[in-house]
């Protein structure tokens, strides 16, 4: 698959300028492979490992926005952050959503996906149908949905009205702007997932099913027995990537605030996340320090989260 | 051929994809009509005729095609960019051997899980001292590769292209740089295609640093529509107006590509 050391076919070079050639064609089979992987790493190495490591640098200092005299403090930073309500708080803000949104997410691709696996008319309608979602940006997503669970106006509370369950406060209740942010969240990437898990269930050998048929096993026998458990590295995939981004959930709550422009994420922090509260550190309080600490923690966070999701993840699909 | 679904199946998918449609239905809807259908028992189905007027008065009220075009320079030279250097790099770790070259790939793979958006703070300073805040390189640069990128376009060119065929052509005399240029990138075309759109979008949704590193005089399209929310709270019917302007674009982008769209998130699945 690969090569190195190709058989000379060419005669024993004896002038010198083909000696010279084969000189050049040695460095060039050599040093190539570097130079076309180099950009990446050298790009890669300035604009996100260093400000990265760098943050834990800055996370050792009182360090203000515009004020090049900061004061080292240790660990101070993360102490004071430990005994912070409000990172606890939006640490639990964050886990909340991600749980609220990343759990019914599953379940209902996993279901999406079985229904368009089926051989139905118009295929590639049905699955660009489920991906319309993708298209809108995050801050269309954030607006419209705060639009929708507007309080007072909004067309949510208007059917909940109607079929006489009652307005709900979406923005100043804790679990119901959880909710309503999960929904954002849920709404946008259902699709994208069920296609994902789509795939992955095409890649199953038929043989799989058909022996399972003439043994008898029933459908739901077949989806519990030979479908879920073939996807599982897929089901891992998802969960994964989605706890990585889920944990640094930002847009969503910025957006869905009753006061625009707002960091806080609602008036008591009900739904601000670890991310917003970073940016608010940093950006308002100009506290740059003390948000890089936050963005340390939130880090080992999403490490552990991901080391436990793909243990989770492996025993459940067991 | 097994026989097809019956009824349920078809109610059921098709019942998801009006949830999926009808949000941005109803951004498009309130626009047409006015704020008054929010307070209605009722609201009507069809759209009204007040959508242009709308769209008129969010030109006039955010520089929206300023910040259409630098959503596309951003996006575009993002997407060139991270194409180019993931073919590359991809082409290097499917088809060359080199000593190293499985460390490096284990560590790109690990680079992928790496969230990089935590190290915005030092990023921002940087940019500050650089005096690059507010111009455009500054959300550029931060974005000129992706490690995803190269994992996918090695993926593709480890089947795409056949070793023996590079054999060939080097037993010929061809240069490296020629090899690729003639080899690998014709066969990487329809992966660096789903590469570009995907990063694409990608770059177009972005919002947490454009938020940082610009300002509201030169916005991508993103931080014009935050804008608009946060001067006009109560206006939905201009606030819509706006998300619908912005989404038009890519909408059209869709129906035009989504087909490509799908195989492209189907087969990067069955890849990864």
């Amino acid at each position: 698959m690969t090569l190195t050391r190709l058989p000379a076919r060419r005669p024993e070079a004896t002038a010198p300028v083909v000696a010279r050639r084969d000189r050049l064609d040695k460095l060039d089979l050599k040093v190539s492979p570097y130079l076309y992987v180099a950009p990446f790493f050298a790009v890669f190495a300035l604009v996100g490992m260093f400000p990265l490591l760098y943050t834990a640098y800055v996370s050792l200092f009182d360090w203000r926005l515009g004020d090049d005299t900061a004061k080292f403090v240790g660990v101070g930073n993360y102490t004071e952050l430990l005994a912070d309500p409000q990172f606890w708080n939006a640490l639990v803000n964050t886990i909340s959503i991600f749980l609220l949104s990343s759990v019914p997410q599953v379940i209902v691709a996993i279901a999406v996906a079985v229904l368009l696996n089926t051989n139905l008319r118009l295929r590639t309608g049905f699955r660009m149908g489920v991906l319309v979602p993708y298209v809108a940006s995050l801050v269309a997503v954030g607006i419209i949905f705060g639009n929708l669970f507007g309080v007072n106006y909004g067309l949510v509370n208007s059917v909940l009205d109607f079929v006489g369950i009652g307005k709900i406060d979406w923005q100043a209740d804790r679990l119901a702007s959880h909710l309503a942010i999960a929904t954002m969240v849920d709404w946008r990437w259902t699709g994208y997932n069920a296609l994902i898990v789509l795939a992955a269930m095409q890649a199953i050998p038929p043989e799989l099913n058909e022996a399972a048929l003439i043994d008898g096993a029933g459908p739901w026998r077949r989806f519990t027995s030979i479908t879920l458990p073939m996807l599982r590295p897929t089901v891992i995939f998802v969960v994964i990537t989605s706890t990585i981004g889920g944990l640094q959930i930002f847009t969503e709550p910025k957006l869905f605030s009753a006061m625009p422009g707002s960091d806080t994420g609602g008036s008591t922090n009900q739904f601000q996340t670890v991310t917003l509260y970073l940016y608010q550190s940093a950006f308002d309080n100009q506290q740059l320090g003390y948000a890089s600490a936050i963005a340390w923690m939130l880090f080992l966070v999403i490490v552990l989260a991901a080391i436990g999701n793909y243990f989770i993840t492996r025993r459940l699909s067991r | 051929m097994t026989r097809r679904p019956g009824f349920l199946v078809y109610g059921l998918l098709i019942a998801f994809i009006l949830g999926s449609v009808f949000p941005l239905y109803w951004s498009f809807l309130v626009p047409s009509h006015g704020n008054d259908i929010l307070t209605d028992k009722v609201p009507p189905l069809l759209p009204g005729g007040n959508f242009l007027s709308n769209a008129q008065q969010v030109l006039d009220t955010i520089p929206f095609w300023h910040a259409m075009v630098n959503s596309v320079i951003v996006s575009g030279s993002v997407a060139l960019s991270v194409v180019v250097f993931s073919t590359l790099a991809g082409f290097a770790f499917a088809k060359l051997r080199f000593k190293g070259s499985n460390v490096l790939f284990v560590l790109v793979v690990l680079t992928m899980a790496v969230p990089t958006q935590l190290g915005i703070i030092p990023l921002y300073m940087a940019m500050s001292e650089f005096g690059w805040a507010g111009h455009l390189q500054a959300v550029i640069v931060p974005n000129l590769v992706s490690a995803f990128g190269v994992f996918w376009m090695r993926q593709y060119l480890a089947d795409a292209v056949p070793s023996e065929l590079i054999e060939a052509a080097r037993s010929d005399g061809c240069s490296m740089i020629r090899i690729f240029w003639h080899v690998a990138v014709p066969a990487a075309r329809p992966a660096a295609a789903m590469l570009g759109l995907f990063t694409f979008m990608q770059s177009w949704n972005d919002f947490l640093w454009p938020l940082i590193a610009l300002d509201q005089n030169n916005p991508t399209i993103q931080l014009a529509l935050e804008q608009l929310q946060a001067g006009y709270y109560v206006n939905y019917a201009l606030v819509l107006a706006g998300t619908t302007l912005a989404t038009i674009p890519i909408f059209l982008l869709f129906v035009a590509v989504g087909r490509q769209l799908v195989a492209g998130i189907m087969q990067g699945a069955v890849k990864g």
